[in-house]
């Protein structure tokens, strides 16, 4: 190795792979953990990582069996007695709608909504750092803001004392789950999760379909019923006398759902078109009522459809929390000298992980 | 293979310091970088160099989320499939992610650990930072 003045690191020997412990004495000789068993948020994980879920998630399988139960009874009661009166495509459609419903709330409900990792115990310091320089008493002061100026907008940003960073615009610290998420919408509680910056357009699409739906099994048990009636019936003989009430307590279910996930939909679908998120809405960070001379949405692209598409077709960002990484090992192994040993090529990751 | 090595051999080089390189959010949301020069790495590091790695991590960062005709097929299609593409194709984000790793490892190579210095891959950091660790200034004799 040549001399130089400063100590020529060689990325190689900083590096830290469980295959390298075999040659040093380890004090402990566990299995490695993956990071989301030390997860910090209240979050519940499945399948070694894949899956993630809110830890309250308490109405998601009422949402499952609704949609199942009530479309198990629209098959089963509905479309034989349509197949054979009307066109052979209602079950067709029913049955994709169906598939298309349950992976989308599937899809809602498992992914990472965009959580922030929270702040290395370094970069924490480096932030109270700065807080304190700017001249703020020994006390713990008032929440921390940050202004900045976004597309010639003045933003504020709030410091978050659980995660320990100023949130970036548009997050949004989840008091359920204890994580900041991104561009946080809202915590659903019928989907379990978060609705973030990750699972938003699963959210809309699920919300969308299951208007489709519910419109689709409501028109056809009224056809169901009418058909029924035209045969000269009354509407009471009629429900007495189709394979039981079923048709009766699917109409019920539609009635009332339709009406909250019309009114959804549409909600969401102004939501789309003008880049806003729930929370933002309701907080009326960007109304006009404020009075500040020019308070739009910094962050709409002024045209409906670049809007929708940057919202809901846009490049799925990453999940930042790597859940099925492995934890670095606690102890700093002293490189024995890197040029003797066939060490794999260097990776950054490790690195960061031994000397945090 | 084994070797006797002096016990300064052995030691790992240690951590003086580490910089912070924040976020810049005057253009948005879309993950970008600070250029400004911190102060300590100007002992250590050209600024011009900083500046340089700083703006092409920026660059790579904005292909990745850039609104264009590649993504919104993308988009489209995985909405057709029911979102089940993603189960088995790499999405443009994480190609330019590799992407931005190789660029990474690159620069501490060829730049940064030269002069004592280790960039950290912002996706360890949760996209917040680009963390620079400073290590002490160990002028050693010999080398390995």
């Amino acid at each position: 190795m040549k001399n130089c003045e400063y100590q020529q690191i060689d990325p190689r020997a900083l590096s830290v792979l469980p295959s390298s412990a075999q040659n040093h004495t380890e004090k402990k000789a566990q299995r490695p953990r993956r990071k989301w068993e030390v997860f910090p948020g209240k979050n519940r994980f499945f399948c070694d990582g894949r899956i993630i879920l809110a830890r309250q998630n308490g109405v998601l399988p009422l949402t499952l069996s609704l949609i199942i139960v009530t479309c198990g009874l629209f098959f089963a009661f509905d479309c034989p007695f349509l197949v054979k009166h009307l066109t052979v495509f209602i079950p067709v459609i029913g049955g994709v709608l169906f598939v298309f419903v349950v992976l989308s709330l599937l899809r809602t409900s498992f992914t990472d909504p965009g959580i922030l990792p929270r702040a290395t115990p370094d970069e924490a310091a480096d932030v109270e750092k700065q807080i304190d320089t700017s001249g703020s008493s020994t006390y713990r002061p008032p929440p921390r803001t940050k202004e900045i100026l976004i597309n010639q907008q003045v933003v504020k940003l709030k410091y978050c004392f659980t995660c320990k960073t100023f949130r970036p615009p548009r997050t949004s610290h989840c008091s359920l789950c204890d994580n900041c998420v991104e561009r946080f919408d809202h915590h659903c509680p019928w989907v379990g999760n978060c609705v973030g910056k990750r699972n938003y357009r699963f959210f809309y699409s699920f919300i969308i379909s299951l208007s489709f739906l519910t419109s689709f099994i409501f028109g056809c048990v009224i056809t169901h019923i009418t058909l029924r009636t035209q045969a000269g019936k009354t509407i009471v003989q009629a429900i007495q006398e189709s394979p039981a009430r079923y048709p009766f307590l699917e109409l019920v279910v539609c009635f009332f759902s339709i009406w909250s996930i019309l009114g959804l939909s549409g909600f969401h679908t102004y939501l789309v078109a003008s880049n806003l998120t729930t929370n933002e809405d309701i907080k009326g960070s960007w109304s006009s009522k404020r009075g500040a001379e020019d308070s739009g949405n910094p962050y709409t692209y002024n045209s409906i459809i670049t809007n929708c598409c940057a919202t809901l077709c846009g490049p799925m960002p990453p999940s930042l929390i790597d859940r099925r990484g492995f934890l670095p090992h606690d102890e700093a192994i002293p490189a024995v000298s890197a040029s003797e040993i066939e060490l794999p090529p260097f990776t950054a990751k490790n690195d960061a992980h031994m000397v945090g | 293979m084994a070797e006797t090595h002096s016990l300064q051999d052995l030691q790992q080089p240690a951590v003086s310091s580490k910089v912070f390189v924040q976020r810049d959010y005057s253009s948005g949301t879309i993950c970008k970088f600070q250029t400004k020069f911190p102060s300590e790495l100007e002992s250590r590091l050209d600024k011009q160099q900083f500046e340089e790695t700083i703006q092409t991590l920026n660059n790579l960062y904005a292909e990745a989320e850039k609104l264009g005709g590649k993504s919104y097929f993308e988009g489209c299609l995985a909405c057709l499939t029911a979102y089940t593409i993603f189960l088995c194709m790499e999405t443009h984000y994480e190609k330019v992610l590799k992407k931005i790793a190789r660029y990474i490892k690159d620069q501490n190579e060829k730049i940064y650990a030269p002069r004592g210095l280790l960039l950290t891959d912002p996706i360890e950091r949760g996209l917040r930072v680009v963390e620079i660790t400073i290590f002490e200034d160990r002028s050693i004799g010999s080398g390995r």
